[in-house]
């Protein structure tokens, strides 16, 4: 038995230590919104929170998060409750297929954890894991940069919703 | 060359199997049932089989073309929306079932492909729109007892006199009334939603992890399997020695099926697991003989040889270049390439008391319940296609092997399977984009007109392969031995009677070319193939476009300026090219940085591109690409736009690093390791320009792919004085 905090609750899995925690997440607790693209860690759709960090988990063996606070998609925010970023990944019509997208916004996320005023170098750097076979990267870079701080805070004092950096 | 005869011509013009396409003029199922695939509820009224109103005033749309991404569902919501009443957005979204009242116009079949689906679906659903709109108003006058000069309707109401009534208020009456047929349709200028910016119907499903692919069906007792199948195509398995992988955790089930060995567990881990334990054996095939330098080999033999197919003659082309004042000939190669949509190949079929219910995002929800059908003996009437979004479709979604593999494992087992192939197998298991070779000879006279146009293009066809696929869709209740007949005809017909139209579009129709022939050499080696983004435009734009690079050089002008000058009788490519060409000439690039350009049409769509970029230790690095694009009306613009960036980068990836290699018979790539795909850090910065335009919108989802290649082989000209003339692009 392998216990693990799943967006905000405790779980317990009897599935063999060696599955990737992706195949956990999605067949045994139903958690679908994180995918599955590559299997070799190579293309960040299946990138989840794992203590606040991002990582691959279609790489990433169940045993090796025990104990830990993992997020998926599912716990950063809902269709009523948006997270910034998901918020201005639909104003800047980010998504084309949205296959690759919540991983797109878990790396996302777990870059403005750590870093509330990315440069664009730094978002570049902080997705260069995450591959969009549709070519979405230049709304993706853009929406990613208008939740920055320092553009949060220029659209709050001008009330300017466009992206300023 | 073998000389066309005119009948041959007039077939190939009349058969509706057109260039980038499934393109089949009548419908080949006929026999789908009348009842609609639409769950009523309770109080709802189903005019017709794209709309439902329910007793709260929600509006569903029933959307008949399949969201892979390119926005199918924005455009086609906002033109029914538009004559409805509705705001696009205000739709609840449904994902149609299988009826024919669901086939695409353009093609007579349930089917998304070919970027028609705006231009096809443009005047039926505006149509359909505009129909029930008056029946509502028709309700109203009976309801309300007042004249319908007086009402408007707006946001899914009736407004009479300033006052709202839900459209549910009159569905009861309309109802009883009979539906108005050929109303009048609104006047561009009156547009709401049509042409204006609007966010993306499906962002908010995308953005939350809450969007339903196939792969994410799921219920109890569903059973996962993974196939191993043969490392070169097309070959049988010999024999398998299951005893390890049938004593491993959770599998229940190794069965032989038609594509391989298939492994049954019950979880996706255990599946994968046990695959992995498994060494089948498999028979030879012809294709084991083969690696990518012999291909290309063949290919040039044939093109030295007099089996050519004509595709198109005109004018007298010997003549011509015996005549022109300059002459050049140039070769350029394509090479094979996988799909690689991010969410992998996969179904999830539950069989139950004679029924089945089939998850799987398709490209063609008929074609999927054909071969559920064909493959388990199930009347179609009694088989539910439940479609989803679509992880990327780029073509690949229109064959549909997976569907027969889960069938074929359902049956067998008696469990209901969810198949998810892995990256592995999509690279080395799939349906490929041709490799190509093309020569290009054309003479110039003094003035830089082009007077003689002579191309050649030597590889596999994919409409043979794509009838072997969808025949049996969709003629699910006919035999082995008629089906292997037909498909058998197909590919003769293809390779010694007419030029699959798929391997030679895009060679000769943009320029004003009047002495030109379009040859064609068929050479299979057995590597299966279908549609890629754009289809043969993809390769023959690159070598179509580098040819005019290379003969605006030998003809002393400017490649935009020698563009120009010989399009004259295609006035909407010649204004594509002109804008373009006043935006490229005001671009100052920076030091070390080089423009490179290129246009092409494809798909009713006429688009140029400039690409800006600099090669740092023998990297190409591309900055900037700017597109200019006319597609008719815009219907959505912000999707037109995002279609033409994610082309750019869909065809970047191709030009810089796209290929597949054959060592014997077998593909070597695997995943995205050695099949790279583009990234946010190599991405350059890319502004789209829409022509305005009052014509009926054209497609939008491959055009932007074919001219990107050459534009940045024409940049990497002017930066090193290199004509790269194969693909991908590389420098040393």
């Amino acid at each position: 038995m392998i216990e693990f905090v799943l967006n905000g609750e405790t779980v317990r899995t009897d599935d063999a230590p060696d599955t990737p925690l992706l195949w956990v997440v999605r067949d045994t607790f139903k958690l679908m919104g994180s995918k599955f693209g590559c299997g070799a860690g190579l293309c960040g759709a299946c990138t989840m929170h794992i203590d606040g960090e991002a990582a691959r988990t279609c790489v990433m063996p169940v045993s090796a998060v025990a104990g830990k606070a993992i997020r998926t998609i599912e716990g950063l925010g809902t269709p009523d409750d948006l997270h910034p970023l998901q918020a201005a990944w639909v104003e800047y019509n980010v998504p084309q297929c949205g296959y690759c997208q919540s991983g797109q916004i878990m790396s996302a996320a777990a870059l403005l954890a750590r870093n509330a005023d990315p440069s664009e170098a730094d978002v570049e750097s902080a997705m260069a894991g995450n591959i969009c076979r549709c070519g979405c990267y230049p709304r993706i870079k853009k929406a990613i940069l208008s939740t920055a701080a320092s553009s949060l805070a220029y659209n709050a004092a001008t009330g300017n919703g466009e992206v300023t950096a | 060359m073998k000389a066309i005869n005119l009948s041959r011509r007039q077939f190939l013009k009349n058969s509706g199997i057109v260039g980038g396409g499934l393109v089949i003029g009548f419908s080949l199922t006929g026999c789908s049932s009348s009842q609609l695939p639409i769950n009523t509820i309770e109080g709802g009224y189903v005019p017709n089989a794209f709309l439902q109103i329910t007793s709260t005033n929600d509006i569903h749309f029933y959307c008949p073309r399949d969201e892979m991404g390119q926005g199918v569902m924005t455009g086609l919501s906002t033109l029914i929306g538009e004559e409805l009443g509705v705001n696009p957005s205000e739709f609840i979204l449904e994902f149609a079932g299988v009826h024919s009242d669901y086939n695409n116009p353009g093609m007579g079949v349930q089917a998304t492909g070919g970027s028609n689906a705006m231009n096809a679906h443009y005047t039926q659903l505006r149509q359909v729109g505009a129909d029930l709109r008056q029946l509502l108003l028709n309700a109203a006058v009976k309801d309300l007892g007042i004249s319908s000069e007086t009402m408007t309707t707006n946001e899914s109401h009736i407004i009479v006199e300033g006052e709202k009534h839900p459209f549910s208020r009159f569905i009861a009456t309309a109802a009883t009334l009979s539906l108005p047929a050929d109303t009048q349709l609104k006047s561009p200028a009156d547009f709401k939603y049509i042409g204006k910016d609007a966010i993306r119907v499906d962002g908010l499903a995308k953005a939350t992890g809450t969007a339903e692919y196939g792969i994410d069906a799921d219920f109890p007792g569903m059973h996962y399997a993974v196939v191993k199948r043969s490392p070169v195509a097309g070959a049988k398995l010999r024999r398998v020695d299951k005893t390890a992988a049938n004593q491993m955790p959770g599998v229940t089930d190794i069965i032989e099926i038609s594509s391989g060995v298939a492994i049954v567990a019950q979880k996706y881990w255990q599946a994968r697991q046990a695959a992995d334990a498994i060494s089948p054996e498999w028979e030879t095939v012809p294709l084991a003989a083969f690696d990518t330098a012999r291909i290309k080999s063949d290919y040039s033999s044939a093109l030295a040889s007099e089996d050519g197919l004509s595709a198109q003659e005109e004018g007298d082309f010997a003549g011509a270049i015996n005549a022109a004042a300059e002459t050049l000939e140039s070769e350029f190669w394509a090479p094979f390439l996988a799909h690689a949509p991010l969410e992998p190949m996969n179904a999830v079929l539950k069989i139950e008391n004679g029924e089945a219910d089939l998850w799987s995002g398709t490209q063609g929800p008929a074609g999927a319940q054909g071969l559920v059908a064909r493959f388990s003996g199930i009347e179609t009437e009694n088989i539910r296609v439940h479609s989803s979004y679509l992880g990327g479709g780029f073509g690949r979604r229109g064959t549909l092997t997976h569907i027969i593999e889960v069938t074929e494992i359902a049956v067998a087992t008696n469990k209901p399977i969810k198949l998810t192939w892995t990256r592995e197998d999509d690279i080395r298991h799939g349906f490929y984009r041709p490799a190509s070779l093309m020569k290009i000879k054309a003479g110039l006279d003094e003035s830089g007109n082009i007077t003689a146009w002579q191309a050649n293009r030597a590889g596999g066809n994919i409409t043979p392969e794509t009838l072997k696929n969808m025949l049996p869709a969709l003629l699910p209740g006919i035999g082995d031995g008629p089906l292997d007949f037909l498909t058998d005809l197909a590919a003769d017909v293809f390779t010694g009677v007419i030029p699959d139209p798929s391997s030679i579009e895009g060679l000769a129709e943009d320029y004003d070319l009047p002495n030109r022939e379009v040859n064609h050499f068929t050479v299979e080696h057995g590597l299966p193939l279908t549609f890629w983004r754009s289809v043969g435009h993809s390769q023959n734009a690159f070598a179509k476009e580098s040819m005019m690079d290379e003969l605006a050089e030998k003809a002393g002008i400017d490649p935009v300026a020698f563009r120009l000058q010989n399009t004259r009788n295609n006035p909407r490519l010649h204004n594509v090219i002109r804008v373009a060409g006043e935006r490229m000439k005001a671009m100052k690039p920076a030091q070390g940085r080089h423009l490179g350009f290129a246009a092409h049409g494809s798909f009713g769509t006429d688009v140029a591109e400039i690409a800006e970029i600099s090669v740092e230790n023998g990297r190409i690095k591309v900055h900037k690409v700017t597109c200019v694009v006319d597609c008719g009306i815009a219907v959505t613009p912000d999707v037109v736009r995002a279609q033409m960036e994610g082309s750019v980068l869909f065809g970047l990836t191709a030009a810089l690093y796209g290929k597949l290699d054959i060592e014997n018979g077998e593909i070597v790539q695997s995943n995205f390791n050695d099949y790279p795909i583009l990234r946010m850090n190599e991405t350059p910065v890319i502004d789209v320009v829409i022509i305005e335009s009052g014509d009926n919108p054209t497609g939008v989802g491959e055009p932007g792919v074919p001219p990107i290649a050459p534009a940045v082989a024409s940049a990497v000209y002017a930066a090193t004085g290199n004509r790269l003339r194969h693909l991908p692009l590389r420098l040393s």
